[in-house]
């Protein structure tokens, strides 16, 4: 607010002249007053998000530059420009033009780089904001929506980075473009003719690069720039979530105000996360096309991988073993490809309605503000370690031919090894998390009981050394006990005396999720074991 | 409840005695304590070491206008590599210190607004923490009645409950009329074309040469030594001027000669090679990378992109990863002059597997 408004009406400053002029014509007194002072809380795992917005920016900036200098266009040309090794190579356009804006244009290729770079930090930042939401349970009413789109987003990341990779037309990213002709054909029914519309004919065919070009600076830039709208949207309508801490409930929202605190942090932070990009831009490469040279069906270099986030689905279709695959009434049935296809949309659609499943099950239909520490919902926090694990070893799998040169081990080996992984991992994982979980919470419990050990050695009368425990305030204390936890559901008959399917599901899934509890400290006990010390 | 809350309540002022309400919604299985511990309310506010020593204020002050005065460094640094680093030559070395130093220049200029702004906010901006009160998501009574309204007079007026052919023909209309769109992306692929047909023929007839890829030079038979392995196009495939690359991502060849007594052929296949030399496809019958990997001593071939592996002595069976179909093999012969030639087409399909592939 200005405060020559406030202090001296009558003296018209610029500023207050300008502010009444937009007012006028805007209303946007009102926006300003309703939202410029909002509390926003405040944790470093909420910086998550404002980093996959950050880098999508700093994708829209790069990007509107590099569309100035790329040409989209498969017609064949001879490369005449700076780099020497590949001068008179027949190439596409699309490979020349992006050669000529890493060698010929000067800041070329680093806004290409930077480009790049912010793509792989958006879809990891998005990745691990996805986490965060997870395993704190802030998926949970009245945010199920928001996870959705967010999880939609998430899916839209990788199709702009697939689409954006594969534009150069060079080698590496016309091997990813070939498997990715391959798996469509292995489509029952609509899988050759899916092909060959979106090749345009033949693969490779002279219209791919053009038709993701559109896909990549157009519909899916447009689509993701609607969702963000929404999701923040989103937020605002629900205001942010917020760790239990003192003073903190179900009702209230603390943290800075946007104006000044919050808006000068994510302000600055967007210029930190934009800078942390030009650095690494400028110090590292990546994606050096002209090593790979331009695409050819024939030729392809050893240890050949995708950007880090296609590699669970590559790694999925390297796991399958052999012979997977039939011919059934006169049709070739691709189980090689349709059981990875499958496999991770199954995945990708659990993770997709995780919040409503867990909704179900808990039957809780109040708003939850204040989000979980991952400890005190040990099973979540287990099924989202398997979960992780899953997918650890599907991307894991893309590298199978790295991890076996570099660890001298047989290519053999490092398949079946991790075939057996993504099945046993995800049980491990789940047991080692979920009594993780519990042994923390059982910490927690007794240091609320029986307080913090306080480094103090004392010596009793009867020469016994003792270490003094030391009580917790009542504010550190707060943090350890303001959970809830759940119990298992009993199955009881409905109205009319049956007990459903349904019924037995849900109450088989709440033992599932929370037959081991422990619950939060009370107020009694805490007393009761004050009791027994004295 | 219905409090303005828009001007938020300083930190220390807030109203920490704000009980639990009791929860109105169904609380599910949630196990709700009658002897929990209650909210302690809002800990007294810890003043910073700006808040307490001028020194340190100052010092913060002076860090935060540095580092903006530091961007605008950055900046200027940014463009003067722009100058003072062309591109003149064909040197990669231009390219690297051009990229460097107008890179480092932009990230300082980003890096010291980011830092300098952080750092305004955290130690010098007043430290203050305000607690905004929530209200359940979704309308309350009055406006969710009067939605309800709103939608029932429209549905009076308009009819769209009692007219219902209006309005099924609507509906009807709506579903129908996206499908001319739907059919004018056939035009994505030529209209005279089949893929099914395309995908089942390559380039190879009777009596084309296997060249040298990518030289086109032809290849003798005499030349092929025992243990060698040759990367083999169509003779003609290079002059192509039109769908090169697709010819040759389905007539790329493998051409391998091993000792005879190692090679086990097929009865029906047996006059299919010349000499111990073979020549199978090249691209992966997973999902078509080329199977460039050849191992001398095992006569094994492997696929990068998913370690699909093929033994080359056993008619190219899959012994290893995801591919389910052998390579298959072009049956070749040696011409008058002593060059190797196809017999024919390949007798299947090239690549990966398709719907109607059979």
């Amino acid at each position: 607010m200005s405060t020559a408004t406030t202090r001296a009406p009558q003296r018209r400053t610029f500023t207050a002249a300008a502010s009444n002029y937009i007012d006028e014509r805007t209303s946007v007194s009102t926006f300003v007053k309703e939202l410029g002072r909002k509390a926003f809380p405040d944790h470093w795992s909420f910086l998550l998000g404002e980093v996959a917005l950050f880098s999508f920016l700093v994708i829209l900036i790069t990007g509107t530059f590099l569309t100035f200098f790329f040409q989209a266009s498969m017609a064949e040309v001879e490369y005449d420009g700076s780099y020497v090794p590949l001068k008179g190579v027949e190439m596409s356009v699309a490979m020349a033009s992006t050669l000529d804006i890493s060698f010929d244009l000067r800041g070329g290729l680093f806004v290409r780089q930077m480009h790049h770079w912010a793509a792989l930090l958006f879809v990891a930042a998005i990745g691990l904001h996805m986490l965060r939401i997870f395993f704190t349970g802030a998926f949970r009413k009245p945010r199920e929506l928001n996870w959705v789109i967010g999880f939609v987003m998430f899916i839209l990341a990788m199709g702009e980075g697939f689409t954006g990779y594969s534009l150069p037309d060079d080698l590496l990213s016309g091997n990813g473009l070939r498997i990715i002709d391959g798996m469509i054909k292995g489509i029952p029914l609509i899988g050759t003719w899916t092909s060959f519309l979106l090749f345009g004919g033949e693969f490779p065919g002279t219209a791919i690069v053009g038709r993701l070009y559109t896909l990549h600076i157009l519909l899916l830039p447009v689509i993701l720039l609607a969702l963000i709208a929404l999701h923040l949207l989103f937020v605002v309508v629900h205001k942010h979530t917020q760790y239990a801490a003192p003073g903190r409930t179900q009702q209230n929202a603390v943290g800075p105000p946007i104006l000044p605190i919050y808006a000068a942090k994510a302000g600055g932070f967007f210029f930190l996360v934009f800078g942390v990009l030009a650095l690494i831009a400028s110090l590292f490469t990546i994606n050096p096309i002209w090593n790979y040279g331009p695409y050819d069906p024939s030729p392809v270099s050893a240890g050949t991988q995708p950007d880090w986030y296609i590699g669970f689905a590559d790694g999925a279709l390297r796991l399958i073993p052999p012979g997977w695959e039939f011919v059934l009434f006169d049709r070739t049935w691709s189980f090689n490809i349709l059981v990875p296809l499958v496999g991770l949309g199954l995945f990708i659609a659990t993770v997709l309605i995780y919040p409503f499943i867990e909704a179900w099950v808990t039957g809780d239909k109040r708003e939850h503000h204040i989000v979980d520490r991952p400890r005190n919902n040990p099973t979540r926090t287990a099924i989202g370690a398997a979960g992780v694990t899953f997918y650890a070893v599907l991307w894991a799998a893309a590298s199978s031919d790295i991890i076996a040169t570099h660890f001298k081990l047989t290519m053999e080996g490092v398949i079946h090894s991790l075939q057996a992984l993504l099945f046993l991992g995800p049980i491990v994982a789940y047991i080692v998390a979920k009594r993780v979980s519990i042994a923390l919470q059982k910490k927690d419990r007794e240091i609320v009981l029986h307080g913090y050990e306080s480094g103090r050695i004392v010596k009793l009368p009867g020469g016994e050394f003792i270490e003094v425990h030391q009580p917790l305030d009542e504010y550190d204390r707060w943090k350890l006990v303001s959970y809830e936890s759940y119990e298992p559901l009993m199955i009881r008959p409905n109205a009319r005396g049956k007990i459903t399917v349904g019924q037995r599901l849900r109450a088989g899934m709440s033992r599932w999720f929370f037959e081991d509890r422990i619950a939060p400290v009370t107020k009694g006990e805490l007393e009761a074991a004050h009791h027994d010390h004295h | 409840m219905a409090q303005d809350d828009h001007s938020g309540t300083e930190l220390a002022a807030a109203d920490s005695s704000h009980a639990e309400t009791v929860p109105a919604v169904k609380t599910g299985t949630a196990l709700i304590q009658s002897d929990a511990f209650e909210n302690p309310g809002f800990p007294p506010h810890r003043p910073r070491v700006t808040d307490e020593d001028p020194k340190k204020e100052k010092r913060a002050q002076r860090t935060v206008y540095t580092l903006f005065y530091l961007s605008i460094l950055g900046s200027i640094w940014a463009i003067a590599a722009y100058m003072l680093f062309p591109m003149e030559g064909n040197d990669v070395g231009d390219v690297r210190l051009n990229n460097l130093f107008i890179g480092l220049g932009a990230a300082l200029a980003l890096l010291g607004i980011g830092f300098g702004a952080v750092h305004w906010a955290k130690a010098v901006m007043t430290d203050v923490e305000i607690a905004d009160e929530r209200h359940k998501v979704g309308g309350n009574q009055v406006s969710r009645e009067g939605a309800v309204k709103v939608f029932q007079d429209a549905d009076r007026e308009s009819g769209f409950t009692r007219r219902a052919v209006i309005r099924n023909s609507l509906i009807g209309a709506l579903l129908v009329f996206p499908l001319p769109a739907v059919v004018l992306f056939r035009g994505l692929a030529p209209q005279d074309e089949n893929p099914v047909e395309l995908l089942s023929h390559t380039m190879w007839k009777a009596g084309t040469r296997l060249t040298l890829d990518p030289s086109g030079v032809p290849i003798k038979a005499a030349d092929v030594t025992i243990g060698s392995a040759f990367h083999v196009i169509p003779e003609g495939l290079s002059e192509l001027h039109h769908g090169r690359l697709e010819e040759k991502a389905k007539a790329a060849v493998l051409l391998m000669r091993l000792n005879p007594d190692e090679l086990n052929e097929l009865p029906d296949r047996a006059s299919w090679s010349y000499d111990g030399i073979v020549a199978y496809s090249k691209i992966c019958t997973h999902v078509g990378c080329p199977v460039a990997l050849y191992e001398q001593h095992t006569h094994h071939l492997l696929c990068p992109c998913h370690q699909s592996q093929f033994d080359v002595a056993n008619h190219c069976e899959v012994i290893f990863g995801p591919a389910a179909r052998p390579l298959p093999q072009l049956p070749i012969m040696v011409d008058d002059e002593g060059y190797l030639v196809a017999q024919s087409d390949f007798t299947e399909p090239v690549g990966p597997s398709f719907w109607e592939r059979h």
